[in-house]
C-alpha cells in the first residue's frame, strides 16, 4: 500500500513544483467533412467537432478534480485543412471560412486552441496547399484560437524550398496583420520538418492522416520537478546526474498515461500517445533553462550548453519510455524563449543568441521556439532561418520546427508581451547578412543519403 | 470503487484526525490505513479510506473535507489512490 511519504512527494510535486498535465488533446478526423460544396464542407466540420469533443472539457475538469492534478489544457486538433478543405476552396477566402468555422467550434466546446490549419508539404504543394499557406495571414488575424502548421521538409523527401520562400514572406504578412498585437499572429503559426502525426502541444498539433477517426493525446510537463530533483543532487557525477533525471520523468510520465487513461475511458475514444516534452511555462520554477543552470551552467547559453540539454533530453526519453504504454509526439524537452523565464534571463543577460538556439535544436525536441525578432528582417532571412532549421531535421531523422516573431515596429533590445502561457520576449538579433540569392533559387533539396552517416 | 487517499497538511491542533475521522464515519467511509508525521514543522497526515459504501459522490466528499479543512485551519485533499500507486509502483 502506498505510505504517507510517497503521498507528500506527489502532492509536494504538483503544489510546489508545477508538476501538471500540459494537455489533453483531442485529434479529430475531418477527412469526411470534404467534400465540393463550401458551406457543407463548413457544416460537417463544426457538426462533428462538436459532436466529438461535446464533453472534453468537463472530462478533463473531472480528472483534474479527481486525481488532484491540474490539467492546465483541453485541446483538439483535426486533420490538415489543405487536405479536407481542397475540394471545396476555390480561393484563399474560402479557406478562411475553415478557419472560422473552427475558431467557433473551439469556443462552442471550450478548448482555447485548435490546430490542424494545416498542409503538409515537404515535397511539393498542391494548389489547395498555396492557397492554404496565402490564406494564413488572414486566417490567424480574423480567428482568435485557431493554429496553423506547416510541414515544408523530411528525411524522405527532402526540402520543399518553394514552401520555405513563401513562408518567409507569410511570417511577415501574418506579423504585419497582428501588428496591433505585438504580431501575435506568428505564435501560432509553426513551420516543420519531420511533424509528427500525433503531437498534442500547439501551436503545431495536428491530426495526422495515419491516424483514426478520434484520438486521446496527452502532453505531460514538468521542468519545475526535475529542476528541483537535481538540487538534491548538486555536485554529484553524471551517473546520478542522469539516473535522478530519468528517474523523475519516469514519475511525471506515469501521470501522463493515467490521464491519458482516465480520459480514453471517460470519453470512449482510444488513446493515442503520451508526449514525454518537459514544456515550460513563463511561471518562476517552471523552466527548462533552470534545468541546464542546475546541471551547472551560468546561463543557458554559456558552453556544455548544448551537452546539458542532449543529456537531458535523452535521460527524459529514457526515463520516459518505461513509463507510457505508447510514447509519441515531440517527445523531449522544448527550448521556447518567451515561455520560459530562464531562457528570457539567459537572453537578456547576453548569454544566449540565435546561432547558440539553433545548436541546441540538433540535441532537443523541436526547434527555434517563441522567438522575437525585428519586424523590419527580410523575408528571405526567415526563409533561409527556416531553411536551416529544416536541414538540422532532414540530415538527423528528427522533428525541428520554427515559431519565429518578426515583431512590427519593434527592435533588438525591445520587449514584446503576448500574455498567459505564451510569456515575454526581448527581441533578438539576427545575422545581417543577405542569402537572397540561396532563397531565390527555388525548387527542392532532394532528400538526403541514408548512409556514411558522419 | 477506487480507493482514495485523503491527506491533511497544517498547523497542529487539538482534535484535527477526530473531526475528520467523524464526517468519514457520517458518511460510511470506512478507513483502511491512516498515518501521520510532521513535515518541516507541518502535520501531516494520510489516510486510505474506501467510500464504496457512501451515500455521497467524490465531488461532494471532496467538496465537504475541503470546508472542514478551511474551518480548522488545515487543507484537506481528496484524491484517488491511482495517481499515487501509478507514480511509485511499477
Amino acid at each position: 500500500m502506498i505510505n504517507i511519504h510517497e503521498v507528500i512527494e506527489t502532492n509536494k510535486m504538483i503544489e510546489q513544483e508545477n508538476l501538471d498535465v500540459r494537455t489533453i488533446t483531442l485529434g479529430i478526423s475531418l477527412l469526411d467533412c470534404a467534400g465540393p460544396n463550401l458551406s457543407e464542407v463548413n457544416r460537417k466540420i463544426y457538426e462533428k467537432i462538436t459532436t466529438t469533443a461535446k464533453n472534453l472539457v468537463s472530462v478533463g475538469n473531472k480528472i483534474q478534480r479527481e486525481f488532484g492534478i491540474p490539467i492546465v489544457n483541453k485541446r483538439i486538433s483535426v486533420t490538415p485543412i489543405a487536405l479536407v478543405g481542397a475540394a471545396a476552396c476555390k480561393t484563399t477566402e474560402d479557406f478562411v471560412t475553415i478557419a472560422k468555422t473552427l475558431d467557433q467550434a473551439a469556443k462552442q466546446v471550450g478548448v482555447n486552441f485548435i490546430g490542424g490549419y494545416s498542409a503538409l508539404v515537404s515535397k511539393a504543394m498542391t494548389t489547395a496547399d498555396q492557397l492554404l499557406i496565402r490564406s494564413i495571414p488572414m486566417a490567424l488575424s480574423q480567428t482568435e484560437r485557431v493554429c496553423s502548421s506547416i510541414n515544408v521538409g523530411s528525411t524522405k523527401t527532402g526540402i520543399d524550398m518553394n514552401a520555405v520562400k513563401l513562408l518567409g514572406e507569410i511570417i511577415l504578412e501574418t506579423a504585419e496583420q497582428t501588428k496591433q498585437k505585438d504580431s501575435i499572429g506568428c505564435a501560432k503559426l509553426v513551420i516543420f520538418c519531420n511533424a509528427p502525426d500525433d503531437n498534442p502541444f500547439m501551436a503545431g498539433a495536428f491530426h495526422g492522416i495515419t491516424e483514426g477517426d478520434a484520438v486521446i493525446n496527452v502532453g505531460v510537463s514538468g521542468p519545475g520537478v526535475v529542476k528541483k530533483a537535481l538540487e538534491n543532487v548538486r555536485g554529484a557525477d553524471f551517473e546520478t546526474l542522469c539516473e535522478t533525471i530519468k528517474k523523475t520523468a519516469f514519475k511525471i510520465t506515469r501521470v501522463g498515461q493515467l490521464v491519458a487513461q482516465e480520459a480514453s475511458k471517460h470519453l470512449n475514444i482510444p488513446f493515442g500517445i503520451v508526449d514525454l516534452s518537459l514544456a515550460p511555462t513563463p511561471a518562476v520554477g517552471d523552466s527548462v533553462a533552470e534545468i541546464l543552470e542546475e546541471i551547472g551552467l551560468e546561463y543557458a547559453g554559456a558552453p556544455g550548453t548544448t551537452a546539458a540539454l542532449a543529456l537531458l533530453n535523452d535521460q527524459v526519453k529514457k526515463g520516459g519510455v518505461m513509463a507510457s504504454s505508447y510514447v509519441g509526439g515531440l517527445s523531449g524537452a522544448f527550448i521556447p524563449v518567451s515561455e520560459d523565464q530562464g531562457m528570457i534571463n539567459a537572453v537578456e543577460a547576453g548569454a544566449l543568441t540565435l546561432e547558440k538556439l539553433e545548436a541546441m535544436t540538433c540535441v532537443c525536441s523541436v526547434g527555434l521556439d517563441m522567438i522575437a525578432i525585428p519586424g523590419n528582417t527580410k523575408a528571405t532571412t526567415i526563409s533561409g532561418i527556416i531553411a536551416d532549421e529544416m536541414a538540422i531535421g532532414m540530415i538527423n531523422q528528427k522533428t525541428t520546427a520554427v515559431r519565429i516573431i518578426p515583431v512590427i515596429g519593434k527592435n533588438v533590445g525591445d520587449r514584446v508581451e503576448f500574455g498567459g502561457l505564451l510569456g515575454y520576449a526581448p527581441v533578438m538579433p539576427v545575422n545581417k547578412f543577405s542569402c537572397d540569392n540561396f532563397i531565390n533559387r527555388g525548387g527542392r533539396i532532394p532528400a538526403p543519403i541514408h548512409s556514411f552517416k558522419n | 470503487m477506487k480507493r482514495t487517499v485523503i491527506t491533511v497538511v497544517g498547523k497542529d491542533s487539538v482534535g484535527i484526525i477526530a473531526k475528520v475521522c467523524t464526517y468519514l464515519a457520517n458518511n460510511r467511509i470506512n478507513i483502511l490505513d491512516i498515518s501521520q508525521t510532521i513535515v518541516q514543522g507541518f502535520f501531516n497526515m494520510m489516510m486510505i479510506v474506501d467510500a464504496s459504501e457512501a451515500p455521497k459522490d467524490f465531488d461532494e466528499i471532496s467538496e465537504e473535507l475541503e470546508q472542514i479543512g478551511s474551518e480548522i485551519g488545515v487543507i484537506i485533499k481528496a484524491q484517488h489512490e491511482d495517481i499515487f500507486d501509478k507514480m511509485h509502483r511499477i
